[in-house]
């Protein structure tokens, strides 16, 4: 292990286990208002009137009259408004606001006013849209020979559910208007992403608006987008009243507003000839929702994992991001690999039994090495270390002698073992880097020798403060204490991108790492210094061209192999997890401890989504389990024995070897429990989540 | 008016006028300032707004303030000032099991009420120990880790 690798305990523990960590619910603030938003409870319709009741002294509406600049929320694409335009597009979308002084007379205020609505038919199948947000696509090799010269052709079809984040504190955003400028604090992963929502919708210059990230509880991509609208929401409300504003949303209504992971449909087909796999067609489908927020960005980096992590010569990929009267979707840790990753894993299970081999040996035998061309026509330019990854998956999961001993089973209880090999691209997909982030940090030594890290990184607990004080502090050669990091303050810092696309440690680090080398030379005792460093894009990369959606999409990649054992009941369809393990590699860990404890929660999070996370939603468009009653993660009691471990690959182009690992471990929990699944019962499974039911199914149709 | 309600505070005795049906969150939030509660549901499924009531955990979201008059009440903030939250708190600092630190206040509550218990728990009564309280961050091995270390090192306070 390298000496950076050791672990600190974080600088963020102790704030936040004994209570004192302020979240922004937490915040004191003198004369504040509480906000309310009045959301649609129906998915398709026109507003014919709103009425309202007369408001007691001190109490206030505010709709989209009240945006003083323009009443749209800046995303990737503007479609989203701050409130209502006059339609209403899904169950949940904002019409108003009500604030006031004390928020059980503003919920009172709430249930008296009355939208009269002219409904319409909500479009709520995505196979049935007629509306195409984003549609990319590309070929590589020659394809159509593939499929023509092959022995067999295999087609099948896959499904991925919603996912919802489950972050445990929920959305909240506090605004205020002081001196003519609209100051915005709260949860949020992109501070600067909300500056130029609320300056667009506000009509402000960029120094007339401030945005504070406080303690975030959790976001997971969750509170990537959200925040700009709810930003804008409070910004307009604190600009209306005078007096500062605050809005946090109850479970309920977080579950039922808040972009979600999007479901996929994908149909994948296969072309065999002498038992091998040839070619691969897929075209795929992502729900977005009633606006398009990030969607264009997720399906593309869906179409880029569309054939996983094999070296497939002859490719077709397309896929269409569609509108449905529905919350809209955005960000979730994978970012649209999760769903594309499901099928194809599940795909090479089956491709495998078709040719008589193991899963496993055809996905060892097809699986990318460094040199290869990816699937966009770019190169895997760095080494690859699968071989070495999934001989420690089976050092410590045993998986190849218990694939061969669950082959033959008899009797109540079946177990099954299912492997799931998958990467996550480091880094904004294409060319976002170098022509929309332009990421800049500022490193600052004050008189007293101390220095400050500026930069918009956000700490959402994934341990950004402590990685950040750690690279600066190696490369000074000075102890941790002299190293300041603060949540960002956009009055303050610069604007070094979002916090996310696990982006944060290998890109900004790296940042912070050159201007700490540059300090560190002219480091001048006592002097208040100040080093500005900007983004260099690394010049080995195929330059991205997303008109052919073909080159490098990233720089590098980082890779994991996992594995989940299940034991299925037959006669009741309850499954317990054995265990579950996985290893990975993100590079050198900046910090063992938080790595770790990275790979653990995304493993957790993608086993759920592939085991027991399942939202639906009903044939009026309405969420039918916004609650944690009913939408159910998992506890510490549902994967009991789960084992994770890292292989250390250097990232030279990272600070101190690192490369994105946030993502990673939430990508092939999902396909390796199905796999189990498919294992135990016998059969092929298409779609995730598989739940009890699911199972229960499944067995009785065997029984016919 | 309503009656005032007497209860025991983080070791000091208090009052509250709020009626009776009143969720003890709220109360400990906005009339005591104790933001160290969280509110993750409201409805007795996530455990963030754990507090140790009379001894026993409870979500404190459930509770109604009509059922308090004479009972204990003990809060992350004033249960961080005894040796037993210093040696739990070490411990989870060792395993770095505090990511975003929303559900943490109420698992180091639902981690002593396990221990007042049974100070040498096996992993699967720690994991039941700590069932009640959901953590989407860590996966939950770095709290069960940090059981054992503070059961370890802290030996004989509990
Ligand atoms: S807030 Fe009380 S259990 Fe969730
Ligand atoms: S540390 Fe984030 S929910 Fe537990």
């Amino acid at each position: 292990m390298q000496s950076i690798s050791k672990s600190i305990p974080k600088r963020d523990h102790f704030p936040k286990i004994s209570g004192r960590a302020k979240y922004v619910d937490d915040l004191q603030i003198e004369g504040l208002l509480h906000g309310k938003i009045l959301r649609s409870s129906v998915a398709c319709a026109e507003i014919n009137e709103i009425l309202i009741p007369d408001l007691p002294n001190g109490y206030f509406v505010i709709d989209k009259n009240d945006v003083p600049g323009v009443n749209s929320v800046h995303v990737v694409d503007d479609d989203t408004p701050v409130f209502s335009d006059g339609t209403v597009n899904y169950v949940g979308e904002a019409i108003l606001m009500v604030a006031g002084r004390d928020l059980k007379v503003v919920n009172q205020i709430l249930k008296q006013i009355k939208v009269i609505y002219h409904e319409k038919q909500p479009v709520l199948d995505m196979m049935k849209s007629d509306t195409i947000f984003y549609q990319y696509g590309y070929t590589k090799g020659d394809w159509e020979s593939a499929f023509r010269d092959a022995d067999k052709i295999i087609e099948e079809d896959f499904q991925t559910g919603y996912q919802e984040h489950v972050y445990m504190e929920v959305q909240g955003m506090i605004g205020s208007y002081e001196n003519g400028k609209a100051i915005i604090r709260g949860t949020m992963q992109c501070p600067y992403y909300v500056h130029t929502a609320v300056k667009r919708a506000m009509g402000f210059e960029s120094d007339k608006v401030q945005v504070i990230q406080e303690e975030m509880g959790g976001a997971f991509g969750g509170k990537e987008d959200y925040p700009s609208i709810l930003g804008c929401q409070v910004a307009v409300a604190a600009y209306k009243t005078g007096k500062p504003v605050k809005v946090i949303l109850d479970r309920n209504e977080d579950i039922t507003c808040s972009p979600k992971r999007h479901p996929a449909k994908m149909h994948y087909r296969a072309a065999i000839k002498n038992g091998e796999v040839t070619g691969i067609d897929a075209d795929v489908v992502y729900d977005c929702g009633a606006f398009t927020t990030l969607s264009p960005v997720v399906l593309q980096r869906g179409l880029i994992c569309a054939t996983g992590v094999y070296d497939f010569k002859n490719l077709r990929v397309r896929g269409k991001a569609v509108k449905t009267n529905t919350v809209p979707n955005g960000a979730f840790r994978g970012f649209g690999g999760p769903q594309t990753f499901f099928s194809i894993e599940m795909f090479m299970d089956h491709l495998a039994k078709e040719i008589g081999l193991d899963s496993v040996r055809l996905k060892e035998r097809m699986v990318v090495k460094q040199g290869d061309d990816s699937a966009t026509s770019g190169k895997y330019h760095f080494h690859v270390p699968f071989p070495a990854m999934i001989e420690k998956l089976d050092q410590i999961s045993g998986f190849r002698k218990k694939r061969e001993t669950f082959r033959h089973q008899t009797g109540r209880y079946r177990s099954g073992i299912g492997i799931s090999l998958v990467y996550h691209g480091c880094g904004f997909t294409g060319s976002g880097e170098r022509d929309l982030i332009k990421g800049v940090v500022k490193v600052v030594k004050n008189t007293d020798d101390t220095v400050e890290l500026l930069t918009a990184g956000t700490d959402m607990g994934q341990g950004l403060k402590t990685v950040f004080a750690k690279i600066a502090s190696d490369t000074l050669g000075i102890p941790l204490e002299q190293v300041i990091v603060q949540n960002p303050d956009t009055d303050r810092v610069p604007n070094s991108g979002p916090t996310a696309a696990s982006r944060s440690l290998m890109v900004v680090g790296k940042l912070l790492q050159r201007a700490a080398e540059k300090l560190k030379q002219d480091w001048k005792p006592g002097e208040y210094q100040e080093v500005v460093e900007k983004y260099v894009h690394p010049d080995f990369m195929i330059p991205w061209d997303l008109s052919k959606f073909q080159g490098d999409p990233y720089p590098d990649y980082s890779w994991s192999a996992n594995a989940v054992e299940v034991k299925v009941d037959t006669l009741t369809a309850t499954t317990e997890i054995v265990g579950a393990w996985g290893v990975y590699d993100v590079g050198t860990p900046i910090d063992m401890a938080i790595i770790i404890g990275q790979m653990q929660g995304g493993f957790l999070q993608g086993i759920g989504y592939g085991s027991m996370e399942l939202l639906g939603v009903n044939e009026k468009g309405v969420i039918r389990n916004n609650s944690f009653s009913d939408y159910i993660i998992p506890t510490s009691m549902d994967v009991p024995n789960l084992v994770t471990e890292v292989v250390e690959n250097t990232y030279d182009n990272g600070p101190f070897g690192g490369k994105g690992a946030g993502e990673l471990p939430a990508v092939g929990g999902a396909p390796a429990f199905v796999e189990a699944m498919e294992n135990a019962l016998g059969v092929n499974l298409h779609h995730t989540p598989f739940s009890q039911e699911d199972a229960m199914k499944v067995l009785e149709a065997l029984k016919k | 008016m309503n009656d005032l309600i007497h209860f025991t505070l983080n070791g000091e005795k208090v009052t509250s006028d709020r009626s009776a049906n009143e969720r003890l969150l709220d109360v400990l939030r906005e009339d005591f300032k104790l933001t160290g509660v969280k509110c993750g549901c409201k409805e007795g499924e996530c455990g963030a707004c754990s507090v140790l009531l009379d001894g026993v955990l409870a979500n404190s979201c459930m509770v109604a303030m009509g059922s308090i008059e004479g009972s204990e009440v003990v809060t992350i903030e004033g249960y961080s000032e005894t040796k037993r939250f210093q040696a739990l708190s070490d411990a989870y600092a060792q395993t770095s099991a505090v990511q975003c630190g929303f559900c943490i206040p109420g698992m180091v509550l639902a981690c002593e009420a396990l221990l007042a218990k049974n100070p040498n728990p096996t992993d699967a009564e720690i994991r039941k120990g700590i069932s009640g309280n959901l953590c989407r961050c860590t996966g939950y091995n770095a709290i069960v880790e940090a059981v054992k270390i503070a059961a370890r090192e802290g030996k004989g306070l509990w």
